[in-house]
């Protein structure tokens, strides 16, 4: 189904292309570039896109997944976005303060970074249980306290100027020599195989362990889940802390391994929000949510070749809108079919056809 | 033969994959009590709802006093002098007697504002011609279930129906209303009204109407003079079959204390206490039903118990120990079982699977979680499958059904089955048969007695007190959270218990239970 709304997508997003007097067939050329490494036109090839995407990919793919993790337990996070920020600043801070040693440094910052991020995202899941504090307030909130906090506190590393720190050391980047060398030197990084841990470990504990097994019922029905003697205040804590911990590797992800200087953040990143609409995509499942990752990463790696070839790339803002327009249609069109066979039963015969 | 008041002829309605009637003809006299027997999921209401306007028929023909019509919606209902009261009252709370009953048909004054002494007035006037009190003036909230019930009828009869449709109309009434109830209705009927009385309860046919029609699976199977005939014969045309009024149960041997409470205080989640220094016993196998009028705060002390909320004050004793402080899961270990009221919102996760749903207090533990907390889906099949023969459960699927895809009476085998299986000291069960089959009834008492005579203590709470007279060895009346009196169930008193749960404390017979009477 999800399937059927993305081509859905793509195909108004085409006769868009047709519309303004462009050739839709380049969009597509640009497209199989960034997932294949062809320029059909100029028949070459080159791995370098491949790994761009991958790279585009993997902050998609692990914000998606702190999206879907706490929507399965019931929770809608929007602080991805903020909970990216404090694992991104907790792992510049590492960068310029741990200790300088290969291997373990990188460790440390992503272990830490993590942690902040997921402390960042459980204190939301307990004020929620605790205190009944929506959740969507006080992530939204959550999120510029992190962007504001970020930004202070990265000023103050010695060397910093308005927009950016000095330059990592090498102990603590992401870099990783094989991937680069398979994909003639693209920033694909170490990341890129947290990242598919991360896809496994969210399918592990969330399909084949009890503690996701106590998760799905909480988000299913939290009361029949309190009823039953699981721990709801738990759940909705760990869920939280969880998905947190997701956003912040996808934090220290783009920054240790995109980036070779710490940021002072202008604004938001969006990777959070977008992760969402992943999500959303994705069906909250693992593996759906990682393609989903994988088809808005596509997207966004075609831009600049769209452009190139005088496609506006604002048409791959409209597909990825499309998609997730289409996909909260479906919720309600299911719900106007329901309202309708409801309405037809009750009048016995529709009068009006 | 009179005239009809009403005549429906082979009225036919089929809702997706159920034909709720089929063909169903029924003639009600001018000035009649006519009862509409059946089952739940008969079709009476899909019936009276057509009549109503409701809904529409697929096929058929109503005829008004021997005219025929096409009732569309309620508005044409009332314009023809039908009125309905509806199980659950629409009322607005916050409003007086009187501002209900004009609702929509308002008293001007000639300035256009709504003339509520007029208003009061005339439901004054009502009240009085048709033997209903009620004080015009009095807030709808601050009023009796009973009470209400009559705001309902006045409803009617301000907008001048002379044909009276009540659902299910002593589904909430103490034995004392329910009386009054039946009062009104010949009252009624002497002032020339027609009633259609929807109800399975046989007894009030007997008492109050005339003639009978009994539904069986959307089929018309007769309309009976009720004075000619008896209620098992009823009985059987409502089934089917024939019915067992009693459950079949030895004599309870009660053995040690299971649960004791001790001076319980319980708030409400309006902060009022719901439960007031409640005391009561349970022993090992015997069934103590609490009977009570819904809102006496049978809920309160169910979530005590299993400790979905804490207590003010008092003690909780399982088998000596004060459980009172433990969490939910320490109690489902120690031995509490719960059968909740609401099953779809309690008891079952309704997007889960069957197995998954009869593993839901236990998934935690072997064998169905294993090595590192990892679940084992093979022993949750294999559990389930050993239910579903064990207790009859229906599922099209079998262990891999989803639970909202499973009918009512299976969903509560299933959920009986998952709290048995647990082998609770004490279970805990609310309504176990609300809405459900004679079928499936009758299974879920055999289930509960069955317990009992293993030895385990059961407190049931019903709000039918038919169910907790059948089935319990002793009854405690609640009302305004305090056990009024505990009596024997063998030759219990039905008016002496509904007068307990109206409050009053009974005289001599009953030992007084509640502390400080």
């Amino acid at each position: 189904m999800s399937v059927l709304v993305v081509i859905l997508g793509f195909l108004v997003g085409t006769a868009l292309v047709a519309a303004v007097g462009r050739d839709p067939a380049n969009m597509y050329r640009a497209i199989i570039q960034v997932v294949s490494g062809f320029d059909l036109t100029r028949g070459t090839w080159n791995a370098r896109y491949i790994g761009e995407w991958l790279v585009a990919s993997t902050p998609l793919v692990l914000c998606g997944l702190s999206m879907a993790f706490a929507a399965r337990a019931g929770l809608f996070n929007i602080g991805a976005e903020g909970q990216y920020i404090v694992g991104l600043t907790v792992a510049q801070f590492v960068a310029f303060y741990g200790p300088p040693v290969p291997i373990l440094h990188w460790v440390l910052a992503v272990l830490l970074g993590m942690l902040a991020a997921a402390a960042w995202g459980g204190l939301v899941g307990f004020l929620k249980a605790r205190y009944a504090v929506s959740e969507v307030v006080a992530t939204i909130m959550m999120n510029y306290i992190a962007l504001y906090l970020s930004r202070y506190l990265t000023m103050l590393i010695p060397g910093t100027n308005t927009y950016k720190t000095p330059s990592f050391p090498a102990t603590v980047r992401l870099g990783n020599a094989w991937l680069e060398g398979l994909t003639n030197r693209s920033r694909l990084n170490t990341g890129f195989y947290l990242m598919l841990a991360s896809v496994l470990f969210f399918w592990f504990l969330m399909e084949k362990t009890r503690t996701g097994f106590a998760l799905r019922a909480t988000g299913f029905n939290k009361d029949a889940a309190r009823c039953s003697g699981i721990d709801v205040t738990r759940s909705t804590v760990l869920s939280m802390a969880i998905s947190g911990a997701f956003a912040g590797l996808a934090g220290c992800a783009v920054c240790l391994g995109s980036f070779g200087y710490g940021r002072v953040l202008a604004g938001l990143d969006n990777y959070g929000f977008n992760g969402i609409a992943v999500a959303l995509v994705g069906n909250s499942s693992a593996p759906g949510t990682f393609l989903a990752g994988l088809l808005f990463g596509m997207l966004q790696s075609a831009q600049p070749l769209m452009q190139s070839r005088q496609i506006p790339k604002e048409v791959t803002y409209i597909i990825s809108g499309l998609v997730v327009v289409f996909i909260s249609l479906r919720s309600g069109f299911g719900l106007i079919l329901e309202a309708r066979a409801k309405q037809l039963a009750r009048k016995g015969k529709p009068r009006d056809e | 033969m009179g005239e009809y008041a009403i005549e429906m002829a082979g009225i036919t309605k089929v809702f997706p994959g159920v034909v709720a009637n089929d063909g169903v003809d029924l003639r009600v006299r001018d000035g009649e009590i006519h009862a509409l027997l059946g089952e739940n999921g008969a079709g009476k209401s899909t019936l009276m709802s057509i009549l109503f306007g409701l809904y529409e028929a697929d096929s058929g023909s109503i005829r008004i006093r021997g005219a025929d019509v096409r009732i569309h919606d309620p508005n044409e209902a009332n314009a023809l002098g039908i009125g309905m009261v509806h199980q659950h009252f629409k009322l607005v709370h916050n409003y007086t007697v009187a501002e209900n009953i004009v609702l929509g048909l308002e008293p001007r004054t000639r300035t256009g504002g709504v003339d509520l002494g007029l208003a009061e007035r005339r439901v004054a006037e009502l009240s009085r011609q048709y033997g209903l009190s009620v004080d015009p003036r009095a807030r709808v909230e601050s009023i009796t279930v009973g009470m209400q019930q009559r705001v309902e009828i006045l409803k009617i009869l301000y907008r001048n129906a002379d044909i009276l449709i009540f659902d299910e109309p002593t589904a909430v009434l103490t034995p004392q209303e329910v009386d009054e109830l039946m009062a009104i209705l010949e009252r009624l009927r002497s002032e020339g009204k027609t009633i259609v009385l929807i109800t399975h309860k046989l007894r009030e046919i007997k008492q109050a109407a005339e003639r009978c029609t009994v539904l069986r699976r959307g089929k018309v199977v007769g309309t009976v003079e009720v004075a000619a005939t008896s209620e098992e014969a009823m009985a059987e045309m409502m089934v089917g079959r024939e019915v067992k009024f009693r459950v079949d149960k030895a004599a309870a041997r009660p053995g040690e204390l299971v649960l004791k409470i001790e001076g319980l205080t319980v708030k409400n989640a309006k902060g009022f206490d719901a439960v007031r220094g409640l005391d009561l016993e349970v022993r090992s196998g015997e069934i103590v039903g609490l009977a009570g009028v819904d809102g006496n705060g049978q809920a309160e002390l169910i979530e005590a118990i299993t400790g979905l909320a804490s207590p003010e004050a008092g003690r909780i004793l399982l088998k000596g120990r004060d459980i009172a402080a433990l969490g939910i899961r320490e109690r489902i270990r120690l031995g509490v079982g719960h059968v909740p009221e609401d099953r779809h919102k309690h008891g079952l996760v309704l997007k889960f699977r069957l197995d998954e749903n009869l593993a839901l207090k236990s998934f935690d533990r072997p064998p169905f979680s294993g090595f590192a907390g990892i679940l084992r889906p093979k022993a949750m099949a294999a559990h389930a499958s050993e239910m579903i023969g064990q207790f009859d459960i229906r599922a099209a699927e079998g262990p891999a059904t989803t639970a909202s895809s499973m009918s009512g009476g299976n969903q509560q085998k299933a959920i009986i089955a998952r709290e048995i299986d647990l082998s609770p000291e004490l279970l805990v069960v609310a309504q176990p048969t609300r809405g459900l089959d004679v079928g499936a009834i009758e299974y879920i008492h055999r289930r509960i007695v069955a317990e009992r005579d293993k030895g385990r203590a059961v407190l049931l709470v019903s709000y039918e007190l038919d169910e907790i007279l059948d089935l319990c060895d002793r009854i405690a009346a609640i009302s305004k959270g305090e056990i009024v009196g505990v009596v024997d169930a063998a030759g219990a008193d039905e008016r002496a218990i509904g007068a307990m749960m109206a409050g009053l404390r009974a005289p001599g017979g009953a030992q007084g239970a509640g502390a400080g009477a």
